[in-house]
């Protein structure tokens, strides 16, 4: 229990996908605006993120990995170079098949999210959730925390860093620096921030 | 000709992918620490962008537009996988270094964007050079912010050392903030004040405008 613990807030603040992998910045960047469509991209990408890191976690276990065919009599074959292809796959049909079912039973939600659904397929985050998972081998149930966890990281840093924007706006700020530069030293003094939670050991 | 010119330099400063379009940063900045991941990074990328918008373009007229983005996905992600293996067959340590950020260049949006925006409308030999072009002002910004990271961050360019460190007996004392990643947003952070300083047509118009004391109406609050 103490081990997934530490792995969620591992994966919340230490190792934030946004502030200290840089995963997911061109959508961090131009949708920080407002607080309130933020937070709306901030949660669709925890729920993608939630359900693509587990269903990429088996696929990659039963399918691709050295051996992983044994199951139905194939052995020695080594299908892990195509877990890139695998992962973009499924997290585009994921998110497909995410947006038709918040269509049918959660009209409400659906409006919600709905623009930013489309968005999140190339949502580096995502991938780069997946490609980690598969990176240091996490089993089932750690890629399920590691989900939740990374997803909400990302939802955190993008729904602050919207809220120091919303501030900033009245800020008398030089000339060349308006906008995107003044967004970027910003990010960097919030992963500065982020960064003095490393070390921690639960 | 100069066509080609003007397509391969425009991408470099005026209509820079990073500083202006806000495209790619994704998967770069963890990369920057040293010049040598950079360089490595840069060339994958560019030819990645360079290889999937010609591919791309010339089968553009037999694209279903609605499954258009998942056709560009699979020939981009297809060409990553090359990439990736090439890299692990030829440079393993680098490509250990890079970890998952090659596979990254899968969602990196300049591949998209250019994929999109360009090769979806024009022939397949001005699509490639167009993805060389901004490819190469990827590479530009990446290859600045390295060279001011590793040299600051350990007194070394490309792994040969500019400065003597104080614990080898020399002069410089390396600043430890430049390897870890914030360092990377606050020298993008300036590269683009310093590109806009120089451009100033490149800058936003702000939401609200701080107001003239002395000559606005009602200055006294």
């Amino acid at each position: 229990m103490e081990a997934y613990i530490s792995l969620f807030i591992k994966a919340v603040f230490v190792e934030n996908l946004a502030l200290a992998f840089f995963l997911g910045m061109c959508t961090f960047l131009a949708v920080s605006k407002k607080i309130s469509t933020a937070m709306g991209l901030g949660i669709a990408v925890m729920i993608v993120q939630v359900i693509t890191v587990p269903v990429n976690n088996i696929i990659y276990h039963t399918l691709l990995k050295e051996n992983a065919l044994a199951w139905i009599g194939i052995t020695g074959v080594d299908l892990s170079f195509l877990a890139l292809l695998s992962c973009i796959g499924m997290i585009a049909a994921l998110v497909q098949i995410l947006e038709m079912i918040l269509d049918k039973f959660f009209p409400a939600l659906y409006h919600a999210l709905g623009v930013f659904l489309p968005l999140i397929t190339v949502n580096c985050a995502i991938l780069g959730g997946s490609l980690f998972m598969i990176e240091r081998d996490y089993d089932l149930a750690q890629s399920v925390v590691y989900g939740v966890g990374s997803g909400f990281g990302w939802a955190l840093a993008i729904t602050v860093i919207a809220g120091v924007r919303e501030k900033l706006k009245y800020s008398d700020i030089p000339k060349g620096l308006e906008g995107l530069g003044i967004t970027f030293i910003t990010a960097g003094l919030m992963s500065l921030g982020f960064m003095a939670f490393s070390g921690i050991q639960l | 000709m100069s066509d080609t010119k003007k397509v391969l330099t425009s991408p470099l400063v005026e209509n820079n992918p990073i500083t202006l379009q806000v495209l790619g940063i994704c998967s770069a900045l963890a990369v920057t620490s040293q010049m040598s991941t950079s360089l490595i990074m840069a060339v994958a990328l560019t030819s990645v962008t360079a290889c999937s918008s010609a591919a791309i373009s010339s089968i553009r007229n037999h694209i279903p537009s609605s499954i258009r983005i998942i056709v560009q996905m699979t020939i981009i992600a297809s060409l990553v996988i090359v990439v990736d293996q090439i890299l692990k067959a030829f440079a393993y340590d680098v490509s250990k270094q890079l970890s998952v950020f090659v596979g990254l260049i899968i969602t990196n949006c300049i591949v998209m964007g250019r994929a999109e925006a360009y090769a979806m409308k024009n022939p397949p030999m001005a699509s490639f050079w167009d993805g060389i072009g901004n490819g190469l002002g990827y590479s530009l910004i990446l290859v600045i912010v390295a060279f001011f990271r590793e040299l600051f961050g350990s007194g070394k360019l490309l792994g040969i050392d500019v400065f003597t460190l104080t614990k080898d007996g020399g002069w410089y004392d390396p600043n430890g903030l430049m390897l870890l990643p914030p360092s990377a947003f606050f020298i993008i952070g300036c590269i683009i004040w310093v590109i806009r300083q120089w451009k100033p047509e490149q800058n936003e118009t702000p939401d609200f405008k701080i107001m003239d004391i002395a000559h606005g109406e009602g200055g006294h609050h």
